[in-house]
């Protein structure tokens, strides 16, 4: 078997280029949507979180400021969130969870809004002021139910 | 023969063809564990299977590519869902499209030649002349095309892949005018690592798995004549495309959505 550098080049190269797009398929496109820093721990309880997901955006004024690391039932079976943040970030002790949706029909993602009082929020510790997800199927259906609730008042007004 | 008979003989025969494959594999996998480790004439192989196919999966993949951007976006944009172009694009390629087509053409340009080599080797009695040396053809013949195949299939699939999304920027961003954020924003966020890329890395490694096997046993399985080299050669295509896309439905399956 006679050796030829050429092609041991040529084969070196094409594993460097297979190993690189490997690498950008693993990192790049199948790694975690945000990728600044991580670190400081909070937690935040809400009555319903609709179709909030682990690794969905935390987002301040709409700029991603990190992800939510895990979502549990707590004793009083609510839903738990707990959410991993930049620790640059000092946040008011008063600053407030929302789940929101990005669009009409989008992904929901964690907006805060940062409160006014000077103390700040420590790693570890619980946003107090949450606002739930809001159901579309149920905006839906409290509309639908008031629309016919008034056909109802307009029949029997009518009947009178 | 009545065609009851047929039939049996047939059944009989495919099952008698899968214990001598499963007895292949345990022979390839025990001279993989004795030296000497062959591995100049491995990265031979890998020069074959990998460079010689570069081409054509990476032309392949930016066409593929294109072609899902412009009909997905036709699709999309009728529900007003442009921006969700690159999730299309990105979770099929990565879950079906790259592993499964770069396996249909590894099979068609190297699984084909592989078999048809080993098994003219075998019409030639070149294999014979190996074992009156005492050198087990199996050690040096089989073992290094079916390590290099196996070897060079993830890296192509993942190349195709990479070519593909290139491809589906180029007409989606360049040519539908669809914001270039937007696109790969959608791609990155859509795709998961495990549930996607592992799934196209396992996907890619039991294809060239698939395939490294059926090529070498087919061809040093052939008839020693001019027609059984064709045989090989048309067998392992036909064969290891089936295998592919059957084991393709069982991954699928067993990931999950």
């Amino acid at each position: 078997m006679q050796t030829s550098p050429t092609r041991d080049l040529l084969v070196g190269l094409f594993v460097l280029s297979g190993l690189a797009a490997l690498a950008y398929l693993s990192i790049q496109v199948g790694g975690v949507a945000y990728t600044g820093p991580g670190g400081l721990r909070l937690y935040a309880t809400f009555e319903q979180v609709g179709g909030l997901r682990p690794r969905a955006p935390i987002a301040i004024a709409g700029v991603k400021v990190g992800q939510v690391a895990a979502i549990d039932l707590d004793q009083d079976l609510r839903a738990r969130v707990a959410l991993d943040i930049d620790p640059k970030l000092k946040l008011p002790v008063d600053t407030e969870a929302r789940i929101v949706t990005s669009g009409l029909l989008g992904d929901q993602f964690v907006a805060l809004e940062p409160g006014a009082e000077d103390e700040v929020l420590k790693p570890g510790s619980e946003i107090g002021f949450t606002e739930s997800a809001i159901s579309l199927e149920g905006l839906i259906g409290k509309f639908v139910n008031n629309a016919n609730l008034d056909q109802n008042d307009q029949k029997d007004k009518k009947e009178k | 023969m009545s065609p009851v008979q047929a039939l049996g003989f047939r059944t009989l025969m495919l099952v008698v063809h899968l214990g001598r494959l499963g007895l292949f594999v345990g022979r390839l996998g025990r001279a993989s564990l004795v030296g000497p480790s062959r591995i100049r004439r491995f990265i031979a192989e890998v020069f074959d299977v990998g460079v010689l196919s570069l081409p054509i999966v990476c032309l392949s993949g930016a066409t593929v590519g294109a072609v899902l951007g412009f009909q997905s976006y036709v699709a999309l944009a009728r529900f007003g869902a442009e921006s969700a172009v690159g999730a299309v694009i990105g979770i099929s390629l990565i879950r079906e499209f790259g592993p499964v087509l770069t396996a249909l053409l590894v099979t068609g340009r190297a699984g084909s030649a592989m078999a048809a080599e080993i098994a003219s080797m075998v019409q030639t009695g070149q294999l014979d002349g190996l074992r009156m040396m005492s050198i087990d053809p199996m050690h040096f013949v089989v073992m290094p095309k079916a390590w290099g195949m196996l070897f060079a299939t993830p890296l192509l699939s993942a190349l195709f892949i990479v070519f593909a999304i290139a491809g589906g920027y180029g007409v989606a961003v360049n040519l539908l005018g669809l914001d270039s954020g937007t696109y790969l924003s959608s791609l990155e966020d859509a795709v998961d690592f495990h549930d996607d890329v592992l799934q196209s890395i396992t996907k890619a490694l039991v294809f060239g798995t698939l395939m490294a096997t059926i090529a070498t046993y087919r061809g040093y399985t052939s008839e020693p004549t001019s027609a059984g080299v064709s045989a090989a050669t048309t067998g392992t295509v036909v064969v290891a495309s089936v295998a592919v896309l059957l084991f393709d439905y069982a991954l699928t399956s067993l990931w999950g959505v």
